[in-house]
């Protein structure tokens, strides 16, 4: 017979090492699955400075190194593995592995975060890895003195376009409105930065090249007017998509494919919650995340107890 | 098998003269998503030992080799059969997906 988990954690970011980290300490039998090394969308953050508790900030994989050795410490049990289905409605529930493995939980977090969204655009998946990227920190020093596009108005957009100055010569901003969505904080290091071009109510309609990027061709939402610009790199941060696909018509969603949870975690299915970027909400932080994860580990905890 | 480390001098013999198939990982320390596939790597090179040759490039230390290949993205994996890179995925991606290329190379 195969052992059966109080409770199975699918996702090692931010609100799963930390539901993890509750469910220890309340001594639940835990595992956590992760497709990847723990760390999830942070590992990409080149520098993590709202992160309270750490006034001079971190890079984004030594906070989850922090993560992950505070978990480690409780005897971390990790499955390196993927989950492509899922049996909820019991009281047991059934979790399937790709490779045809199986686990068994009583109770199930689901911490899978979230993927950066795509443009859709012609060139885009063509030139992904020749220019195209969704990892300034990763392709940044690629681009060397080179001229590259970041297209957003986000946090991510403008916090990445600002790493990315530390390499390229000229960051061109491309942005579909006439002002940023980005903190405060971040918009005014952005504007102070000769580096950085604001390109507004523009969107890029394809991007250009054959071995690699040489170009974006763009429109002005406002005149209509269509361009091109030479640029050897294009990184984009327009918004996430959830990583729930898997969920699929076994728990309710938002039209984008967030989970629905209530504000203590819990999904439409007893014993089944869900936590951080892949959960229906406002403010999606490392900090949140985090606490979406002790909240739903602490639920867990009662809902094993029958309390 | 353990995972193979090779330099932009030894990448000849090593990789292209290699009489298996060889999967390269180029990286570097500062990536994040690097470090992120790293364990799905060394799975990979101890499940398929004597069928496919797993090995890693530090693009910082080694600069003409990604150059040679355009790789202008990491963690990039280039495969490599008889000398020819002969397919390439760019991005930390899920274990499965990479097994499905090596299956279809492994024939």
């Amino acid at each position: 017979m195969a052992e059966i988990y109080d409770l199975a954690i699918i996702g090692g970011g931010p609100a799963g090492l930390t539901a993890y980290l509750y469910a220890a300490r309340a001594r639940l039998n835990t595992i956590l699955i992760e497709k990847l090394s723990p760390g999830g969308q942070v590992l990409v953050t080149d520098f993590v400075e709202n992160y309270p508790g750490f006034p001079e900030g971190l890079p984004g994989w030594e906070l989850m190194e922090k993560f992950v050795a505070h978990v480690k410490k409780l005897g971390f049990k990790q499955k390196l593995g993927e989950v492509t289905g899922l049996e909820l409605n019991g009281e047991l529930k059934r979790l399937k592995l790709a490779g045809g493995e199986e686990l068994l939980a009583r109770a199930v977090i689901i911490a899978t975060g979230a993927s950066p969204n795509k443009l859709g655009v012609p060139g885009e998946k063509e030139l992904t890895g020749k220019g195209v990227s969704y990892c300034a920190t990763c392709d940044g020093p690629f681009f060397r003195d080179q001229t590259v596009a970041v297209v957003g108005g986000g946090n991510t957009a403008v916090q990445e376009a600002l790493f990315l100055t530390r390499f390229a010569e000229k960051v061109f901003l491309i942005h579909r409105r006439d002002q940023l969505r980005a903190q405060k904080i971040l918009q005014e290091r952005a504007f102070a930065n000769p580096k950085i071009h604001f390109i507004w109510n523009t969107v890029v309609e394809e991007i250009l090249g054959q071995e690699k990027v040489e170009g974006v061709r763009i429109k002005n939402r406002k005149t209509g007017e269509i361009s091109t610009l030479p640029v050897d790199g294009v990184f984009i941060f327009i918004g996430i998509r959830p990583q729930s696909d898997f969920v699929k018509g076994l728990l309710p969603t938002d039209e984008r494919g967030f989970i629905i949870t209530d504000c203590e975690m819990r999904t439409e299915l007893p014993g089944v919650f869900a936590a951080g970027d892949v959960r229906a909400k406002a403010c999606r932080q490392i900090i949140t995340a985090a606490g979406d994860g002790a909240t739903a580990a602490y639920m867990a905890e009662h809902y094993l107890s029958g309390a | 098998m353990a995972v193979c480390h090779v330099t932009d001098q030894d990448f000849e013999e090593k990789v292209l003269k290699s009489d298996i198939p060889v999967l390269v990982d180029f990286w570097a320390a500062w990536c994040g998503p690097c470090r992120a596939i790293a364990p799905v790597i060394e799975e990979l090179a101890e499940e398929y030992a004597g069928k496919l040759k797993v090995c890693k490039m530090n693009v910082d230390e080694n600069p003409v080799t990604p150059g040679k290949f355009g790789i202008r993205a990491i963690p990039t994996l280039i495969f490599f059969k008889n000398g020819q890179p002969v397919d390439q995925i760019t991005g930390a991606v899920a274990k499965s997906t990479i097994e499905s290329v090596i299956k279809r190379i492994l024939g």
